[in-house]
């Protein structure tokens, strides 16, 4: 008994332990009290060339990198701090989309494009800061905690076959990364719910307010994603610092009915919007525990060269002049509501010209004066977002059953040459592209295969291919991962890889239940790391603190993901295994019944038996009974060789009877009914 | 079986118990005559009741869910349907002499849709012959090597992405358009696939992309979607082989239309994809139109007899007839309608079914005669095309990539009014919507139903698991007349070696005018068969003296060829069987009794009793219709009279077997002109 208790004995001391050590944090905390929690919410709002609108909201909440807090936050949302403690996440992306984006004319070189497009159904990676040995355990509870936390099904993440280890080509370069996605994830409501759990405000007050369930689902692309980093992480893993960034981008369409567009000429102009009428909601009030609550639009680069400012022709001078009226009263459009401030880029290097930024302070509206923008355009506007160096997709090659071919094709998208000749660097210009592509095991990928072709030529594989890290599939244990660096030059215009594969079999229980669908092969990642995507823009002290701008100061490398892909395995009929059951069990009766037959038979008595029955040559009656006797007994009577003719007559007369019987009965029922 | 039987025979007396399987093959074999005079009645017989055996069609997959959604096509749609047809068909677009205008035109609106608009450019290809490829996809193959600039096509197409979908799979419309010389028909079905493209390009219910594919017909319907196909699923990078057709100034005019256009980056020049296909649907409007009624034809034979899911024709069939009130037709055999004996022959069924309903009022399986002969004139043609292999529209290019497709083909009943061509355009736009919408509901790929069938009339179909029955029956007293034969001849005399050497190695030899290719069909026919003639009697001169030295053999020797003969037919058709079955039925029944009923004319003359006379007269018609082109004589003669029959066209006729890759080409070749060679020689045996 008492070796018994003393496990529990001594978890209740380790308990109040740590409940102690808490309190303590806690109390420190409240005499420190120098880094407070922090949550900002902002909403940025960007025209598409399509007639369409991006919102993409941007919410975070930080947790100082200090003991203060122990267990306890004011702010931050206790499930994320316990699972960065638990599993001693260093960085973590968790992302579900519906849709597609549109590299092509939703652009794909700002930071917004190159973060926050992803690839279908849920991508999740994380960065761990555990031994070697443990991340797998790290990674197998990670996801079954998320799995719990979001309503997905992320656990399917846990087994091997279903994530991969990076080596060097995911942007957070390191050995601890574990990546993993489900492209056939159906992402609704009940994914979202809990994500806005996470906000100290939730749906209630400010910006979430917007968050209208039923117009956020009808758009064209829908992404939320959460981003979470703990900034330092010492010895001892409790005290880290935790940034935790969720956004959600969508696109959608402002107005729904086209069938106004009768004339040709009003076809181009962009439709007219306002907040209320893409959401349906307004933002009234302010979340008070929010340190910061505003809303952006923003005017892209491609757009802002179209609307020719008026001060556009003083060039730099014009920077100067920034809250000049002259930026919202433009004769092309018009804003509902004056902006707090206006925002110009600071001169890159990408482009000519440089995009605008509106800011609106939503802290200013009250309840009974909500806050809501609205963009009324004037005249046609046509512009191009500016778009990755190379634009990707990925398609099969090949059909049947039996095997295919991945393909990659890169087209230029002659959009970026100006600055990548200033890129050049004495003449020997090179584009860096680097691709990480993950294929589960079933689609047994032979790497060999692997073939470059550059502007439309065959070419060798090591003229192109600067890096290559390949790791084959194992059956049923992991999946194959593919990383290349290819080194293209700048010239380009059409560069593909191929790589043959064979299509393997699967066990009957490790069919989905939907197998004639097909398999999923997950996205493939192209990043243009010579390429980054920012946006500087030029501020002053007070605008420091604005999460999402020194968000898009960040020099992330240009990234897009390709379209999953379909491939079709061979499915067998799942009725199979019945039949299987049928045939075996009848081979079975087979063969145990003629077993028995001869392990019962005595060849020497049976002949003396025939020889008896030869011998007396019985009458009609008892010959039929005999003859009844051995059919009764399996026997068969051998119609060829031997038969008493008598009895024959007899039967084939019997016969005859019978039929006439028959044919009688028939015809009086015939003719009497 | 064979020696147990002896076995059986030498110790009578003590009569040791043998395996009750091998007495039933023993006492089959013994009486083989009777088996096989059973067995291939029954099969014919089973062949004529398969009509009446056929089940109703029903939807298998619950997700199509055809119907369930009310059409969202309104006269808003068809209005822009209306005006593109205006457009086409307007003089001015067609001044150009390469059609490049109205392609234009269609991009163009394509294109103020918002879809993505892409141009193919191809060549049109030779055929190869490619004995052993039936159902993978075809080998990309050489491009004619003197092309020129002015013999390209252009396919034209449009893609819409489904607004929250994930660009996995894909639905393709196909219309086929020749702008150099196109009917009102065809304008028509563009206008059709416009209008439902026009409301896809709306509706959110999307859930795989949508491609539109403007096939340019010119060098036929197939090749231009065999050419679209083949750049979608096995694209060539390397542009070293092919010839460069951006050198041609023509295509580069045809790229300078867009730049004007508001979403210009819409448009590429490069091909562009979706995804995995779904389904297929081939759309074609008729000029002419002799019918009372507005009728859809449906088309579904693919190459070696291969059929789309039956749930894609149930689908277009539910919404012809119960949504849009259209006709639905299968191809028949027109002349197999007006024929008495095929009537005499339902009259009778029918009677036999009232019989047997009087007797018991459950059975149920009498149809009536003229259903009857309906049916029949469906399923023979069903079966014939089938058996040819070749497919019956541009749809067949997707089968070979394992896509479920078919073509309709609608047929109005009266045409050049305005009210009338709405009527069409919303009845026929809310058919392909309709179709559409069923199919983007599925979940998983056509699987459900049956890709193994006959049908009988467009809602009711013949399994395989019935109509194998016939086949089964007919083929089945082959191995016993086989085996008795050779039981016959063995016991007679042991000393029979190699005989089979002699027929085998006349097989070889009938394959030689085949490859002459620059005469008249007429002429080369006739070359081919002097050819065969002239080589068989060579050969068989060669080779079949050694037999004669066997005298004692002599007597039995036409019995063992005749069991060769037989069991390779057998082989023969087992085989076809799995590749084409229809080709293995038609071969079966032409073949079968032929192969049964072989005896030495010699030996028939000598009996000279009435039995061996019917016996002989049997043997020598049977013998004339099994030879390939005199059974396509004869089933032409029946089917067109016999005035306009001509000698080339059987061998215009093999061509196009050779050209479209087909199995039954093979099938002639190796297993029904040997055999028939065969029988000839057993019939002519001296003995």
């Amino acid at each position: 008994m008492v070796l018994l208790q003393r496990p529990h004995i001594l978890l209740l001391l380790i308990d109040t332990h740590q409940f102690l050590q808490c309190w303590i944090a806690f109390g420190s905390a409240n005499e420190e009290g120098q880094q407070q929690e922090e949550f900002s919410e902002e909403l940025l709002v960007k025209p598409l060339p399509d007639h369409k609108l991006l919102a993409h909201f941007h919410f975070q909440s930080s947790a100082p990198p200090s003991t203060s807090n122990g267990c306890h936050h004011h702010l931050f949302p206790k499930a994320i701090s316990q699972l960065v403690q638990k599993f001693r996440v260093k960085e973590m992306e968790l992302s579900f989309t519906q849709g597609r984006w549109n590299y092509e004319s939703w652009g794909g070189f700002d930071p917004i494009s190159s973060s926050n497009a992803k690839p279908p159904g849920v991508e999740l990676w994380a960065v761990f800061d555990v031994p070697q040995h443990h991340i797998d355990a790290s990674w197998k509870n990670l996801t079954h905690t998320l799995s719990g936390l979001f309503c997905a099904s992320i656990n399917f993440l846990e087994s091997t076959a279903t994530y991969s280890t990076p080596e060097w080509s995911f942007p957070p370069a390191s050995g601890n990364v574990r990546y993993g996605t489900l492209p056939c994830e159906a992402v609704c409501t009940e994914n979202l719910t809990p994500w806005l759990k996470l906000l100290p405000c939730r749906d209630k007050a400010a910006i979430a307010l917007l968050l209208d369930r039923p117009s956020l689902y009808r758009g064209f692309y829908h992404s939320q994603r959460l981003h979470l980093t703990s900034t330092e992480s010492s010895s001892e893993g409790i005290d880290s610092g935790i940034i935790l960034e969720q956004t959600l981008t969508v696109v959608l369409q402002p107005n729904s009915e086209r069938a106004i567009e009768v004339h040709a000429s009003e076809k181009h102009v962009q439709p007219s919007w306002s907040l209320s009428s893409i959401f349906g909601k307004q933002v009234s009030g302010r979340c008070v525990l929010a340190k910061s609550s505003s809303v952006y639009l923003l005017l892209d680069r491609g757009l802002v060269a179209e609307l020719k400012f008026p001060n556009k022709e003083n060039g730099k001078s014009a920077a100067n002049g920034l809250t000049s009226e002259n930026f919202w009263s433009n004769p092309s459009f018009e804003l509902s509501v004056n902006p707090d401030r206006i925002f110009l880029e600071e001169s890159s290097s990408h482009s000519k010209s440089l995009s605008i930024l509106y800011m609106f302070q939503v802290e200013k509206y009250s309840e009974s004066e909500p806050f809501d923008i609205g963009l009324m355009w004037k005249v046609p506007v046509a512009w191009l977002c500016q778009q990755t160096p190379l634009h990707a997709s990925r398609f099969f090659m090949g059909s049947g059953n039996e095997r295919g071919a991945i393909a990659i094709s890169l087209k230029s998208t002659q959009f970026t040459e100006g600055f990548m000749s200033a890129n050049s660097k004495d003449g020997s210009c090179e584009l860096r592209v680097d691709v990480f592509q993950v294929v589960p095991w079933y689609v047994k990928v032979y790497f060999h295969s692997l073939r470059v072709f550059v502007d439309q030529q065959p070419r060798a594989v090591s003229d192109f291919i600067e890096k290559i890290h390949v790791s084959p599939s194992k059956d049923k244990m992991s999946p194959g991962v593919m990383e290349v660096v290819l080194k293209l030059p700048c010239r380009v215009n059409t560069a593909a890889l191929t790589i043959e594969f064979d299509k393997g079999f699967l066990r009957i229980d490790e069919y989905p239940p939907d197998a004639n669908q097909g398999f999923d092969i997950p996205s493939a990642i192209i990043s243009f790391p010579n390429f980054h995507a920012s946006m500087v823009f030029l501020e002053d002290d007070s605008l420091n603190r604005s999460p999402l701008l020194s968000k898009f100061q960040e020099k992330c490398p240009v990234m897009s993901y390709t379209e999953v892909l379909l491939v079709p395995l061979t499915t067998p009929d799942f009725s199979m295994p019945y039949n299987v059951i049928t045939i075996k069990c009848t081979v079975f009766a087979l063969y145990f019944g003629s077993l028995l037959n001869v392990l019962q038979r005595r060849v020497a008595e049976e002949e003396r038996f025939l020889k008896a029955k030869a011998a007396k040559k019985t009458g009609r009656l008892p010959l039929l009974l005999s003859k009844l006797s051995a059919k009764l007994r399996g026997r068969r009577r051998e119609p060829l060789h031997s038969p008493p003719s008598s009895s024959s007559f007899i039967n084939s007369k019997l016969v005859l009877k019978v039929i006439l019987v028959a044919g009688l009965a028939v015809g009086w029922q015939y003719f009497f009914s | 079986m064979a020696e147990t039987k002896e076995k059986s025979l030498s110790d009578e007396k003590p009569k040791p118990r043998v395996r009750p399987i091998v007495r039933l093959g023993i006492f089959l074999i013994s009486h083989s005559f009777l088996v096989s005079i059973v067995c291939c009645t029954a099969g014919v017989l089973a062949l004529f009741l398969l009509p009446v055996l056929a089940k109703n069609t029903y939807i298998s997959e619950n997700a199509l869910m055809p119907g369930s959604a009310s059409p969202m096509l309104s006269n808003q749609h068809v209005s822009d349907g209306n005006r593109l047809v205006k457009d086409l068909t307007n003089p001015n677009s067609k001044s150009s002499e390469t059609g490049i205008e109205s392609h234009k035109i269609i991009a163009q609106y394509m294109l103020d849709l918002g879809a993505e608009v892409s141009f193919h450019k191809f060549h049109p290809q030779m055929n190869q012959f490619h004995p052993l490829h039936f159902f993978s996809s075809p080998v990309s193959g050489k491009i004619q090597e003197n092309y020129s600039c002015s013999s390209y096509g252009i396919n034209t197409v449009g893609i819409i992405r489904a607004p929250r979908g994930d660009g996995k799979e894909a639905i393709v419309l196909v219309t086929p358009y020749n702008a150099l010389k196109s009917g009102f028909g065809e304008a028509l079905s563009l206008g059709i696939a416009y209008s439902v493209f026009s409301l896809l390009t709306q509706v959110t219910w999307l859930a795989k992309d949508i491609i539109w594919l403007v096939a340019d017909s010119q060098y036929g319907e197939y090749a231009a979607v065999a050419a679209w196909l083949r750049e979608y699923q096995t694209p060539k990078f390397s542009s070293l082989s092919t010839p460069n057709a951006e050198m041609c100034p023509d295509v580069n005019n045809l790229f300078e239309l867009k730049g004007h256009s508001i979403s210009g980056s819409k448009f590429s020049n490069s091909f562009r994809r979706a995804g995995t296909m779904a389904a297929a649907l081939v759309l074609k409007v008729r000029d002419q139109n002799e019918q009372f009624e507005d009728t859809i034809s449906i088309y579904a034979e693919a190459s070696n007899g291969q059929m789309p899911n039956l749930d894609l024709i149930n689908v277009v069939n539910y919404l012809a007839v119960h949504r849009q009130g259209l006709r639905v037709n299968v191809e028949k055999l027109w002349p197999l309608l007006n024929s008495s004996w095929l009537k005499s022959l339902g009259e009778i069924f029918e009677s036999l079914a009232k019989v047997a309903k009087s007797l018991y009022p459950k059975w149920k399986f009498g149809i009536p005669a003229t259903e009857y002969v309906e049916g029949t004139a469906t399923l023979a043609s069903s079966l014939y095309y089938q058996a040819l292999g070749v497919p019956t529209g541009p749809h067949g290019a997707f089968r070979d990539y394992q896509v479920d497709a078919i073509t309709l083909e609608i047929s109005p009943k009266f045409s050049l009014d305005k009210v009338w061509r709405n009527d069409i355009l919303l009845r026929g736009g809310r058919l392909i919507e309709g179709v559409i919408r069923s199919v983007n509901n599925l979940l998983e790929k056509f699987h459900q139903s049956f890709f193994l069938y006959l049908l009988t009339s467009p809602s009711k179909f013949v399994s395989v698991g019935v109509y194998m029955i016939a086949f089964a029956l007919l083929i089945a007293p082959l191995p016993m007349v086989a085996a008795s034969l050779y039981v016959d001849a063995n016991s007679s005399s042991n000393c029979s070696k190699g005989d089979s050497s002699t027929p085998s190695a006349i097989t070889d030899t009938d394959e030689h005018g085949i490859a002459i290719r620059s005469w008249s069909p007429t002429t080369s026919f006739m070359i081919w068969v002097l050819l065969s003639i002239l080589s068989l009697l060579t050969l068989n001169s060669v080779l079949a003296s050694p037999l004669a030295c066997a005298k004692a053999t002599q007597e039995k020797e036409w019995a063992l060829v005749k069991s060769v003969t037989i069991s390779s037919v057998f082989i023969g058709l087992g085989l076809m069987s799995v590749i084409n079955f229809a080709t293995a039925e038609i071969g079966a029944l032409l073949m079968v009794p032929m192969c049964l009923l072989a005896r030495p004319l010699k030996l028939d003359v000598r009996a000279g009793t009435l039995r061996s006379f019917c016996r002989l007269i049997c043997n020598l018609v049977l013998g004339h219709i099994a030879f390939p082109p005199a059974a396509f004589f004869l089933l032409k003669g029946m089917l067109d009279g016999f005035g306009n029959a001509n000698v080339g066209d059987f061998w215009m006729w093999v061509e196009s077997l050779w050209a479209w890759n087909s199995a039954t080409y093979l099938f002639i070749g190796m297993v029904q002109l040997p055999c028939w060679v065969l029988c000839v020689s057993i019939l002519f045996h001296t003995c």
